[in-house]
């Protein structure tokens, strides 16, 4: 059965372009306010939208998410609210991932989050720090849901380790591009499109790369070798860098959208690998 | 209040088939099959961390299970113990202190005199000689009181290795000294600025270096704590505490203690004098959490007593979260005690019955500080008062005929200053936290 999330990545390739997957945290700078973002997001290009779960020890995260993600946790943000925050921009049409660390979805119960998360409209979640070792729980909740439970891949994994991480994905596999923690980057590592390939001998899963993509330029780059781009910390950045100046909403969210809308544009435009 | 709803059990799906306790417990005597091959200590431990460290950790157990086989990593290690750490350490018959408390016979299990001050330099002189051996140039280490990242810098400038030492900016502030001595070691001290500013978001902060790091850098964790291999390991270079503890009270009273006692941070002192004797099953172990202000107040580091089951750091354990999963900030006049979770092997310790956990809160350690140094002339460091204010307790309930073996964990010259100002000794402090006149 395809979902949407599967829909999307089939219709994107028979255009010849990449998905383009954006990630903001939950209740940043507030819940409501976090749903404005992403829905901008959308309507500016993003095809795919991660809703980053805050977390109070976020280890694979650089400054720009911990910092948002310390703010959302100030604030209040809960559990619920993140559900909240999925159904809010799933009612949009876009297929929408949540993105946490383990330990709250192990805390609110894996079941429940799994029929939480689908009553919300998600396609699935992204689970960094959860490896296939340990993930039994996750997938049995996640296929009794429907939901797409996606494991990451990094260049340091081998062979082995890619079969396995790729065997228990589904929706796609997350490629990340460099060995570090999410952040901007000057430039995309030669590593991730190796690592793009390694995949391909492995699974017929759409691989998207994330870790690092922060321009148009980029995220055509990417585009080149993988079947989805994912943006993090840039579009963070955008909303952090607006609440530091005081710059205020309206323009918190025209800047979501030009950095969307160029990121758009850049997955449409895909450089071939070979160049 | 408010620790009580996040001290609820999480829901029962979430608990990976638990091991009868009958079972585990009949364990006790082959208790050396923990960790299983994946690092699990019954339902507890494992390795919860990005792929991008898997290959990493996968490499360095390889390593680990090499070099203990290997005669040569083995002889090397034990002398740097003997001839640089200063092994084996004392046991001294603490007539004193055994007269004042009224109870058991106190012994005490003296890694207050080994190099550097505290136990924390058998574990480095493993970690880094490994490290050495796998063709690591740098090390990285977090630390609280600083006693771990002062041997992590010791063992590195010995060894030669590049050494830098994350430290929460709050700990920065409690330990200066330390943080002065680790850069006299030639280390770099990194202080943490985010999440609570303490030990638990030094170890965030050390991950996120090593995710970038791993191909020339060891994270030389300092407690059996975070992923496999590292409980394990850690344990098994802190183990030579129960080793000749065990053997150095035979020798000194022809027979076992009935009972161990050690302060739990992470828990490395502890595992390492209690594992040697875990197959002794008529053997008390007993291990105290910080209380701080008493795990009432919800402003405490008490993770067995106060908190419940869940992920941090890499591992499954017990640790002090809230409802949903976030990590709550712990409190603890010890900055090495100062921590939300404890090792797994800790917990299935706790769950099987074989080792029990108390509590002693600032007030009891703190007066356990200033008994032993007037009676014995040992001024231990606040984290080892903890295991003294609950052997007190032990003593006296075990009566004069029993013996009781106390882990000195480290000396307390560091904490001069924090027990100058709670007791009011500096003529420009004015009265003690708790108005308490060392002297009784
Ligand atoms: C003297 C001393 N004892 C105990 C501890 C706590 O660590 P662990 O529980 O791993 O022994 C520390 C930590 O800094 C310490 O310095």
């Amino acid at each position: 059965m395809q979902s949407r999330l599967d829909e999307r990545f089939t219709a994107a390739r028979e255009e010849g372009r990449s998905l383009l997957v954006g990630y903001l945290p939950a209740g940043y700078p507030t819940v409501d306010g976090g749903i404005a973002a992403m829905r901008a997001m959308v309507a500016a290009g993003v095809d795919v939208v991660e809703v980053g779960l805050p977390y109070s020890d976020p280890t694979l995260d650089g400054p720009v998410i911990q910092d948002a993600a310390d703010a959302a946790l100030r604030g209040g943000v809960t559990t619920t609210d993140v559900l909240r925050t999925v159904e809010a921009v799933a009612a949009t049409g876009a297929p929408v991932l949540v993105m946490s660390y383990w330990n709250p979805i192990d805390r609110y119960g894996p079941a429940r989050f799994a029929a939480d998360l689908a009553a919300a409209g998600g396609a699935g979640a992204i689970t960094p720090d959860l490896p296939p070792e340990e993930a039994a729980p996750w997938l049995a909740a996640s296929a009794e849901r429907g939901l797409a439970p996606v494991f990451l891949v990094a260049p340091s994994s081998s062979d082995a380790r890619i079969r396995l991480v790729a065997g228990i994905s589904r929706g796609f596999v997350y490629a990340a591009s460099l060995m570090g923690v999410t952040g901007t980057r000057a430039a995309v590592g030669t590593q991730a499109a190796d690592l793009v390939a390694r995949v391909r001998t492995a699974t017929e899963l759409p691989v998207a790369v994330g870790l690092g993509v922060s321009t148009g330029a980029q995220a055509a780059e990417v585009a080149g070798f993988a079947d989805g781009v994912i943006v993090g910390s840039a579009l963070v950045k955008v909303l952090v860098d607006a609440q530091r100046s005081g710059a205020g909403d309206a323009a918190a969210l025209d800047g979501i959208g030009r950095l969307a809308a160029e990121l758009a544009a850049g997955v449409r435009t895909p450089v071939p690998a070979s160049a | 209040m408010a620790t009580r709803t996040a001290a609820q059990p999480a829901p029962a799906e979430t608990a990976t088939a638990a091991p009868s306790i009958g079972a585990v417990r009949e364990q006790a005597e082959n208790w050396q099959a923990f960790p299983d091959p994946a690092g699990h200590f019954g339902r507890f431990g494992g390795r919860f961390v990005p792929e991008a460290l898997m290959a990493a950790l996968d490499e360095l157990t390889e390593a680990y299970d090499q070099a203990r086989a290997d005669e040569g990593f083995v002889a090397e290690l034990d002398r740097l113990l003997a001839t640089y750490a200063g092994r084996p350490t004392p046991l001294t018959d603490a007539h004193r202190l055994t007269e004042q408390v009224g109870g058991a016979r106190i012994l005490l299990k003296r890694e207050d005199l080994a190099h550097t001050g505290s136990h924390k330099i058998n574990n480095v002189l493993g970690q880094c000689l490994l490290a050495k051996r796998m063709g690591k140039t740098r090390v990285i280490a977090e630390t609280g009181a600083g006693q771990h990242g002062v041997a992590t810098a010791t063992a590195s400038a010995l060894l030669g290795l590049d050494c830098v030492v994350y430290m929460g900016e709050e700990d920065t502030r409690r330990q200066a000294l330390n943080v002065a001595r680790m850069r006299l070691l030639g280390a770099e001290v990194v202080p943490v600025a985010s999440g609570s500013r303490t030990l638990k978001d030094a170890i965030n902060e050390a991950m996120r270096d090593w995710v970038a790091t791993v191909e020339h850098t060891h994270y030389c964790i300092g407690s059996v704590m975070g992923p496999h291999p590292f409980p394990m390991m850690v344990r098994d270079f802190q183990r030579i505490i129960g080793v000749e503890a065990r053997a150095q009270v035979l020798e000194r009273t022809g027979r076992l203690p009935d009972a161990v006692v050690a302060c739990v941070g992470g828990g490395s002192n502890a595992m390492g004098i209690f594992h040697p004797f875990i197959p002794d099953t008529a053997v008390a172990l007993i291990g105290c959490e910080a209380g701080g202000d008493g795990v009432a107040t919800g402003r405490h580091a008490a993770a067995i007593a106060g908190g419940s089951a869940g992920v941090l750091h890499g591992m499954r354990t017990f640790l002090l979260q809230d409802e949903f999963g976030q990590t709550q900030v712990s409190h603890s006049i010890s900055a090495g005690l100062d921590y939300p979770g404890i090792g797994p092997e800790h917990a299935l310790l706790h769950e099987t019955g074989r080792a029990s956990y108390r509590v002693v809160d600032d007030a009891a350690a703190m007066a356990a500080l200033a008994l032993v140094a007037r009676t014995e002339g040992i001024l231990v460091a606040i984290e080892s008062a903890h295991a003294f204010a609950g052997a007190f307790d032990v003593a006296r309930e075990l009566g004069p005929d029993a013996t009781v073996l106390v882990n000195c964990s480290g000396r307390g010259d560091k904490d001069v200053d924090t027990a100058a100002r709670w007791f009011g000794l500096l003529d420009d402090a004015g009265g003690g936290a708790a108005g308490a006149d060392p002297r009784g």
